[in-house]
């Protein structure tokens, strides 16, 4: 398993060198939207509509923050279960969506999306979110202000760590991990 | 007959809220440096190693562990000689987790209603479980129960015969299921007996109990250390990534039941086990 220092955004050649269990260190800017933002996005992308921000080519980071305390630049955070995004994933990466980070196993449709469109789902550590918040080095909201937490927040990071939980090959890191270890009958 | 003013449960409340956010307890990081001593699988190891240190600066630094500050959850021991006065008693407790979550710099997490789905902004209203008890002190415990493991809980009515084999591959179903969705290495609180509601409700309470604490009946201990044996057989690993660390701990409570129905409730703790007390 590789280890890659990529900056965004990720052209098809990065996608496409990406394997389930490489880490990848992150710099550069991320989108964070989470389960209402989606809901927005796609009743928008069913009708025909364009999105409040041009998310194609770019990486959905599936979380919402704590408040910042005065001098943070964010408040702790770190991602969501990403299966409650899977309905709504294989839309996204269709419109151009090369990347999502999120934390947890995903579905079928997920992965075969990937396949279909060169796209990779990452995962982060959940609930490192005093770590991983260290790693943000500036955030705006971009849209969706009247759903606070799950509100679109653009983000600027350094080396914010991942792994690529699901390639575009059909890797699937979180089947091929769990059989190493079950023990059961 | 002894007074205890609205204002010292809203305040005590409010403290406990960013308390329990910020210091993980002792017992539960206790637990993870057992798990990333045992832990099998190198990547397993260093998500623990890193839980660890998140847990170290979140203390330090005074901030959340997890951005996930939960639905604040409220047990509240009230003893039958106290005579609580300026205001409503319930009403001091959602006042508190209001107080708590703003102060604190704590994710509000709420909706009012669940279908319509609008952040009320202040995560209130708290779930509350009052307990009239002997005495003349309010205890209050806060659990901020984070969403993602919660949403893999699971209950069933099993019938009386399935026993203890029965108790157990539901719990091994609900965790299977539950695969990395629910941040392991988890906490899980197993609840036997009672009816709908109670064992759902013990289930929880047993998910307060210390890492490392087994339940006073051996016969119910050994059932804790064989589910807790047989969970980490899964190879679910810390964060679904595979491993032997998918549980620190498994406590079971227990309760009396009718003599047609067997339920189980299964309440899944994230890593994030969070839990803090206090007594007026």
């Amino acid at each position: 398993m590789a280890q890659y220092h990529l900056t965004t955004p990720l052209a098809g050649d990065a996608i496409r060198q990406l394997r389930a269990g490489d880490e990848v260190l992150l710099t550069g800017t991320i989108y964070m939207a989470r389960d209402a933002a989606h809901k927005r996005m796609i009743e928008l992308l069913e009708r025909g509509e364009t999105l409040p921000v041009d998310l194609r080519g770019q990486i959905i980071f599936y979380a919402g923050p704590c408040p910042p305390k005065p001098g943070q630049i964010i408040g702790p955070v770190a991602p969501t279960t990403a299966y409650r995004m899977d309905p709504y994933a294989p839309a996204m990466y269709e419109y151009g969506v090369k990347g999502t980070i999120g934390k947890g196993p995903r579905r079928d449709m997920v992965k075969e999306a990937c396949m279909r469109y060169n796209a990779v789902s990452f995962a982060a550590i959940g609930g490192l979110s005093a770590v991983l918040s260290q790693k943000v080095r500036g955030v705006e909201v971009v849209a969706y202000d009247d759903l606070g937490p799950e509100a679109i927040r653009r983000l600027q990071v350094e080396a914010f760590p991942m792994l690529v939980a699901y390639d575009a090959y059909g890797g699937d890191l979180y089947e091929q991990e769990i059989a190493k270890y079950r023990q059961l009958p | 007959m002894r007074t205890v003013h609205v204002d010292e449960i809203r305040d005590t409340v409010a403290r406990l809220c960013w308390e329990a956010c910020y210091y993980l307890p002792a017992d539960v990081v206790q637990g993870f440096k057992k798990a990333e001593q045992e832990e099998k699988s190198p990547l397993g190891k260093t998500i623990i190693s890193q839980l660890i240190e998140n847990a170290e600066l979140a203390a330090g630094e005074h901030m959340p562990y997890c951005h996930d500050t939960g639905l604040a959850v409220v047990y509240a021991e009230v003893g039958q000689d106290v005579h609580i006065t300026g205001g409503a008693f319930l009403e001091s407790i959602h006042a508190g987790v209001r107080k708590g979550y703003d102060e604190g710099f704590l994710r509000k997490s709420v909706v009012g209603d669940p279908l319509l789905r609008v952040n009320t902004g202040d995560n209130t209203p708290a779930v509350v479980h009052t307990e009239i008890v002997p005495g003349d002190l309010v205890k209050l415990t806060l659990l901020p129960k984070g969403g993602g493991s919660e949403n893999m809980s699971a209950m069933k009515f099993l019938l009386p015969g399935e026993g203890e084999e029965g108790v157990k591959q539901f719990v091994l179903d609900t965790m299977i299921a539950a695969g990395g969705k629910a941040c392991p290495p988890v906490i899980i609180g197993v609840g036997i007996g009672g009816s709908f509601d109670k064992v759902t409700a013990i289930a929880k309470e047993a998910v307060l109990r210390e890492v490392g604490q087994h339940h006073h009946e051996p016969h119910i201990a050994k059932l804790e250390a064989d589910l807790l044996e047989l969970v980490n057989k899964t190879g679910i690993g810390p964060q679904g990534l595979g491993g032997t660390s998918t549980a620190l701990w498994v406590a079971v409570e227990t309760y009396a039941c009718h003599i047609t129905a067997l339920p189980v409730a299964v309440n899944i703790q994230c890593h994030a086990a969070r839990k803090k007390s206090a007594v007026i």
